[in-house]
């Protein structure tokens, strides 16, 4: 087909924004939920907090296919890990894992991806993953298209120090203003709590009032997360 | 003498050898065939007591139409169905491939195969051949956890959603369902959407058109309903231009017996 309609052969990625911040006792995690193929938003009530063990997850961003095979693998792996040495996986072991095949096919790969979660050795831990597949350790991390829009709103309104609450309210208020300005991030923001007692989740709708704009929204979103439960 | 054991077979799975050749013939100005892709609108909803998958049946190549009725909706196992768009040969070699390992699957296990080991394999497939093979699916089925319906991109990505659509057809199918979709439908109701999205992509994308086949999965049990309905049925010629018999007089007859003489020689063989 040549009508450009047909998104059929155009990549799906996710034209993003993800956000990370630690915090004493934890992290928080921060997404919007927007997948686009073209000018075609192909999913929007993407997870893309994505779940590679009870107390580590990543945010994902660039090549829908390419990041979910890529966390897809890691998580198998750091399953297998903790299977066989009966201990819980370190954030910097994911983080590390995710950095190997980031790097080793950076020629092949379009992921930007942030990896945060909990371990009893350093606590909450932010790393990022950028394009080229360096691994850095950060306190408060963005990524994703949106991401360009917030430089100025996070370097303006990040603090050391702030409290599990403070980083919830900020991270929302950042991906929502991402979400405002960049085409390709939308829909609702998600947000994940990582503490030693694995992850809360929190949703917020993108609207006046806070509710759901179309029908059907909530109760599906409601039953994704039974499913996962 | 040619055994059968040990003999050589064919390497299975597809076969790229050609493709340096086909790119040097492709810079040399030569065009090539084109392949037949299914234009298409496909679908898949969550019901009350399971999935709901719905197709059109036409099958294009270029702007000929080179199927008027075909069918999208492929089978996977006793429990889950996918419907293909993309190039047809594409969805049919991967659907019928990921069939046949889920039935091996299901007899090593001794278990009925679950929806997202479907989804797993089905997308791990694509993304090793990187988009390469151009398969739409939306996969559809009903497991021990429930229903699920999954879309899955060329390029090896998936999405776990309540309501589906892809192909040429999908915004048209996807207006339907943001409009009228709701959780805990009936089946009835269920198969009324399913046919309404598929019917707006039949009528107002090229790409799709013909007949509604639909598939209903709930728990235990599978209706296939082929050609659940003809959108586009041919209207019937009401007179006809034959001539009724007696039109033209009969002014003589002559019958003629044919008589054949035929004679048998017989030649001896000659022995040295």
């Amino acid at each position: 087909m040549d009508s450009g309609l047909d998104f059929t052969d155009t990549p799906v990625s996710t034209g993003t924004t993800i956000m990370a911040v630690e915090f004493d006792g934890g992290v928080v995690i921060g997404a919007d939920s927007r997948t686009s193929s073209g000018a075609y938003v192909a999913n929007r009530v993407t997870d893309k907090l994505t779940r590679i063990t009870d107390k580590i997850y990543c945010c994902r961003s660039g090549s829908a296919a390419d990041t979910q095979a890529i966390a897809d693998i890691v998580a198998y792996s750091l399953n297998y890990y903790e299977n066989q040495t009966n201990k819980d996986a370190l954030v910097h072991e994911a983080a590390s894992e995710f950095r190997n095949f980031c790097y080793n096919y950076r020629d092949s790969l379009l992921a930007g991806i942030i990896v945060a979660g909990y371990d009893e050795e350093r606590g909450g831990q932010v790393y990022s993953i950028p394009l080229g597949g360096m691994l850095t350790r950060e306190a408060c991390t963005i990524g994703g298209s949106g991401s360009s829009f917030i430089y100025g709103f996070v370097r303006e309104h990040y603090r050391q120090n702030m409290s599990k609450e403070e980083c919830v309210d900020f991270v929302k208020k950042a991906v929502q203003h991402a979400i405002y300005h960049d085409g390709s991030s939308g829909g609702v923001v998600r947000i994940g709590i990582i503490t030693k007692d694995g992850i809360e989740r929190r949703l917020f709708y993108n609207t006046e009032s806070g509710d759901p704009q179309v029908a059907g929204t909530a109760s599906f979103i409601a039953a994704e997360q039974k499913m996962e439960a | 003498m040619d055994l059968d054991i040990a003999r050589d077979l064919p390497r299975p799975g597809f076969n790229f050898d050609n493709c340096k050749r086909n790119a040097t013939l492709l810079k040399g100005g030569f065009k090539p065939p084109t392949t037949t892709k299914t234009g298409t609108t496909i679908v898949g909803i969550i019901f009350k007591d399971g999935v709901i998958l719905g197709a059109d049946t036409r099958a294009t190549e270029g702007p000929i139409v080179s199927d008027k009725n075909c069918a999208k909706i492929h089978y996977l196992a006793k429990n889950i169905y996918c419907c293909g768009a993309g190039t047809a040969a594409d969805t049919e070699m991967t659907t019928d491939l990921i069939s046949s390992q889920l039935e091996l699957h299901r007899l090593g296990t001794e278990r009925e195969v679950r929806v997202v080991a479907a989804n797993v394999m089905l997308k791990q497939m694509l993304f090793r051949y990187q988009g390469h093979i151009s398969a739409a699916l939306v996969l559809g089925g009903v497991d021990k956890t429930g229903p699920h319906i999954y879309s899955i991109h060329p390029h090896g990505s998936a999405d776990k959603l309540p309501y589906a659509t892809m192909g040429s057809g999908s915004l048209a199918a996807m207006s339907v369902f943001e409009s009228r979709w709701r959780p805990d439908m009936s089946e009835e109701e269920g198969k009324k959407l399913v046919r309404d999205a598929i019917a707006s992509g039949v009528f107002n994308d090229l790409g799709s058109g013909s007949n509604i086949d639909l598939c209903v999965i709930r728990k235990g049990s599978v209706e296939y309903l082929r050609n659940y309905e003809l959108a586009n049925k041919k209207g019937e010629r009401k007179l006809d231009y034959r001539f009724k018999k007696g039109a033209t007089p009969v002014l003589h007859t002559s019958v003629r017996d044919l008589i054949v003489n035929e004679s048998v020689t017989v030649v001896p063989m000659e022995t040295s």
